[in-house]
């Protein structure tokens, strides 16, 4: 094996395809990191809102005719069920220990899949994108990318902002900071802390639900997606550290970029120190594992995580 | 004493009747849960269609059929089927879409001395080294379908090619088939991790650079459809054509038409069976399916088909003895059932000998997208591994 020079155009793109993957980790890890950290309720059934927002969102496309009104109308739609399943579940449940936030929020999983499969069947929805958003962008020569890949960023990116301002600067998220802090004097200071409550479990549900919208046009709206990207999501918050957007945004960049690289050269890096057919057997099964890896590294080194909230 | 006689005559009535008329007791592994349950459920629709078409019997005797669900996992496939093996007793297990399923499921059946008939999976080992007297497919040996591709590459003058696959069992069958024919230059090769990669963004930015002439992939299920709509997505029809096999199917094709995914119109992949091919069996199989649910048959539900026919066959050469283990294994041998994909023959190691098609993705005449044979790529074709099985 000879040694290859590098393809700094295939970095680059590798280097987008990763933050992309980030990006979409971090809109479903953001709801669940907010839920977690403020009202300090563990969501299992996180995942299973990403899937439903992509259900509707797939259904709505269908109706109104266009993907991006669909996703404008089942944002919100999203955010109702989220704020519904606070009100008449997850309520009753803050008082509880975590232990039975993950038995609720399973039985929630097989609620919302069965209720899925019993509404859309078990095929899964192809979601078709308007023409403009099919086709490829040249960002400069030689770099060519999907549009809806740069969309996908750009949602991210300004959902990440929108979040930060809105944590930071705004009275709502002042009261959202003070209620993690110390949620009985919020209340005792005449604020609505139920109310408030309820109203991050619908953003969070939100966040989810938009995550699963993106991604259905590149998969498809299908049972299972949530599973598929609930684990991921775990481990992102826990690199992060549980609670931190900021960690969760870092931690999510980090695992869409370890878990890009890792799949595009790990061969190619392996090939260097063994047999080709070595290398091709043994890459991927490591590449899949990196992120954990880094996991357990990271758990080992510095257990609060990489950005642990001050307030606890 | 009274009493007791007529409890001993209870339960000689009760245990009697299975003595002197048998049911055909046949366990059907499937995945019937999970997004790959749309696999199992159209297979399920022809197997059920099957029963219509033989009007429940076999050779007199009723047949009793249990469903089972594995899942998507080889744990659970192995524990339904020991539970179909040990406490339904039945005398055929078959079905099996996944190749690590099956692998992992094989030894519960065998061991017991049942009849273990894969309707889909065909992992290299138990073509080879680990071949049975008691096992039938009425699919193929997994490498025979992209070695048929590998030939219709050389055959369009193809001269480098890029591979995508993934990650387990089949995957690595597949890659290993399209090796063994395909003449021209393997320019890179990724193995994805399977079933939970659905976005392949990296693997075809680094297909792309490679600059190879086309690219070749093993999809089944919706793991065929994101991949497909990715490959569009990134604009690579007119720079690097795509070569399919087990990834667009009947199931599939509707699903791409209603979101316009127009670039797999002419896509062309290889495979055992097509719904155009012309013989009476077929003919009936695809006219009652769509007929009764209104889509065109897969090729996962002809394989299911067939397989009832196969044991059909095998209780009736037995006269409904079905402790005459040996006389059914020699009917099935014969492969003399009618098949949906024509006349073919059992090799050594039960695995069929059989033609390969190329086919064609077209509008039928009502616009729906199905799929034509364009040409056979291989007459009588039998799997490489066939050498390394004992049997005789």
């Amino acid at each position: 094996m000879d040694l290859r020079p590098v393809d700094t155009t295939l970095l680059f793109i590798q280097i987008l395809n990763g933050v992309q993957l980030g990006l979409l980790l971090f809109l479903v890890a953001s709801g669940l990191t907010l839920v977690f950290g403020i009202l300090d309720f563990v969501n299992l059934a996180h995942g299973s809102i990403y899937m439903l927002g992509a259900f509707i969102c797939a259904s709505l496309t269908f109706l109104v005719g266009n993907f991006l009104i669909a996703v404008l109308l089942a944002v919100p739609i999203t955010g109702v069920i989220g704020y519904l399943i606070e009100r008449v579940l997850i309520r009753h449940l803050y008082a509880r220990s975590h232990l039975d936030h993950v038995l609720a929020t399973f039985g929630l999983i097989l609620v919302i899949d069965t209720t899925v499969q019993i509404i859309w069947g078990p095929a899964g929805i192809s979601v078709p994108l308007p023409d403009w958003l099919n086709g490829q962008t040249e960002l400069f020569t030689g770099v060519i990318v999907p549009t809806f890949r740069l969309i996908i960023i750009a949602a991210g990116l300004v959902v990440a902002a929108g979040l930060f301002w809105l944590v930071n600067y705004t009275r709502l998220g002042m009261l959202i900071r003070a209620g993690a802090s110390n949620s009985t004097m919020v209340s005792a200071l005449g604020v609505d802390i139920k109310t408030l409550f309820s109203l991050v479990f619908a953003l969070g549900a939100m966040l989810a639900g938009l995550a699963g919208m993106l991604i259905s046009p590149i998969t498809e709206a299908s049972i299972n997606m949530g599973g598929e990207v609930i684990i991921t999501a775990f481990v992102v918050i826990i690199i992060g550290g549980i609670g931190s957007m900021k960690g969760a945004f870092v931690a999510a960049i980090l695992v869409g970029l370890i878990d890009t690289l890792g799949r595009s050269f790990l061969d190619d890096v392996f090939a260097l120190f063994m047999s080709q057919n070595a290398a091709e057997t043994a890459a991927p099964a490591i590449s899949a594992m990196l992120i954990y890896i880094l996991m357990a590294v990271i758990l080992a080194l510095r257990p609060q995580g990489l950005f642990p909230p001050k307030v606890r | 004493m009274k009493k007791i006689l007529s409890a001993a005559l209870v339960a000689t009535m009760l245990t009697t009747p299975a003595a002197w008329a048998r049911d055909v007791k046949i366990g059907f592994v499937t995945t019937l849960t999970t997004g790959a349950a749309v696999i199992g459920n159209d297979i399920k629709k022809a197997v059920d269609l099957a029963m219509e078409h033989i009007g429940g019997k076999m050779a007199g005797l009723n047949v009793q059929l249990i469903y089972a669900d594995d899942g998507f996992k080889p744990e659970t496939g192995k524990q339904v089927t020991d539970k179909l093996v040990k406490q339904d007793n039945v005398d055929f297990v078959a079905g099996y879409i996944w190749s690590h399923v099956l692998l992992a499921s094989r030894k519960s059946v065998l061991d017991a001395g049942k009849f273990l008939i894969s309707a889909n999976a065909g992992p290299s080992p138990i073509a080879g080294k680990l071949c049975n007297k008691n096992f039938f497919s009425t699919s193929w040996q997994n490498d025979q379908t992209p070695m048929a591709m590998g030939e219709v590459l050389n055959q369009k003058g193809v001269k480098s090619l890029y591979i995508i696959a993934p990650n387990y069992a089949a995957g690595k069958n597949m890659v290993a088939g399209v090796e063994r024919t395909f003449k021209g230059k393997i320019l890179g090769k990724d193995m994805t991790t399977w079933p939970t990669q659905l976005d392949f963004s990296a693997e075809l930015a680094k297909a792309k650079a490679s600059g190879a002439e086309a690219l070749f992939i093993f999809y089944p299920g919706k793991a065929g459809g994101a991949f497909i709509k990715q490959y569009q997505q990134a604009g690579m029809k007119d720079v690097m054509p795509l070569y399919t096999v087990f990834t667009v199917d009947a199931l599939s094709l509707p699903k791409l038409q209603k979101a316009g995914f127009t670039d797999i119109l002419g896509s062309q992949f290889t495979q055992e069976w097509d719904p155009s091919l012309d013989n009476a069996q077929n003919k009936r199989f695809v006219a009652d399916f769509k007929a009764k649910y209104g889509s065109y048959p897969s090729f996962y539900a002809a394989q299911a088909y067939d397989s009832i026919f196969l044991i059909k066959s095998a209780v009736e050469a037995v006269n409904g003895n079905l402790d005459d283990i040996d006389g059914m294994r020699a009917a099935m041998k014969s492969a003399s059932f009618p098949s949906v994909r024509g006349k073919f023959t059992y090799g050594n190691n039960h695995f069929p000998i059989q033609n390969f098609y190329l086919r064609e993705v077209v509008k039928d005449a009502d616009g729906n997208w199905t799929t034509k044979v364009v040409k056979t790529v291989y007459e009588n074709n039998q799997d490489p591994y066939a050498s390394q099985c004992p049997l005789k």
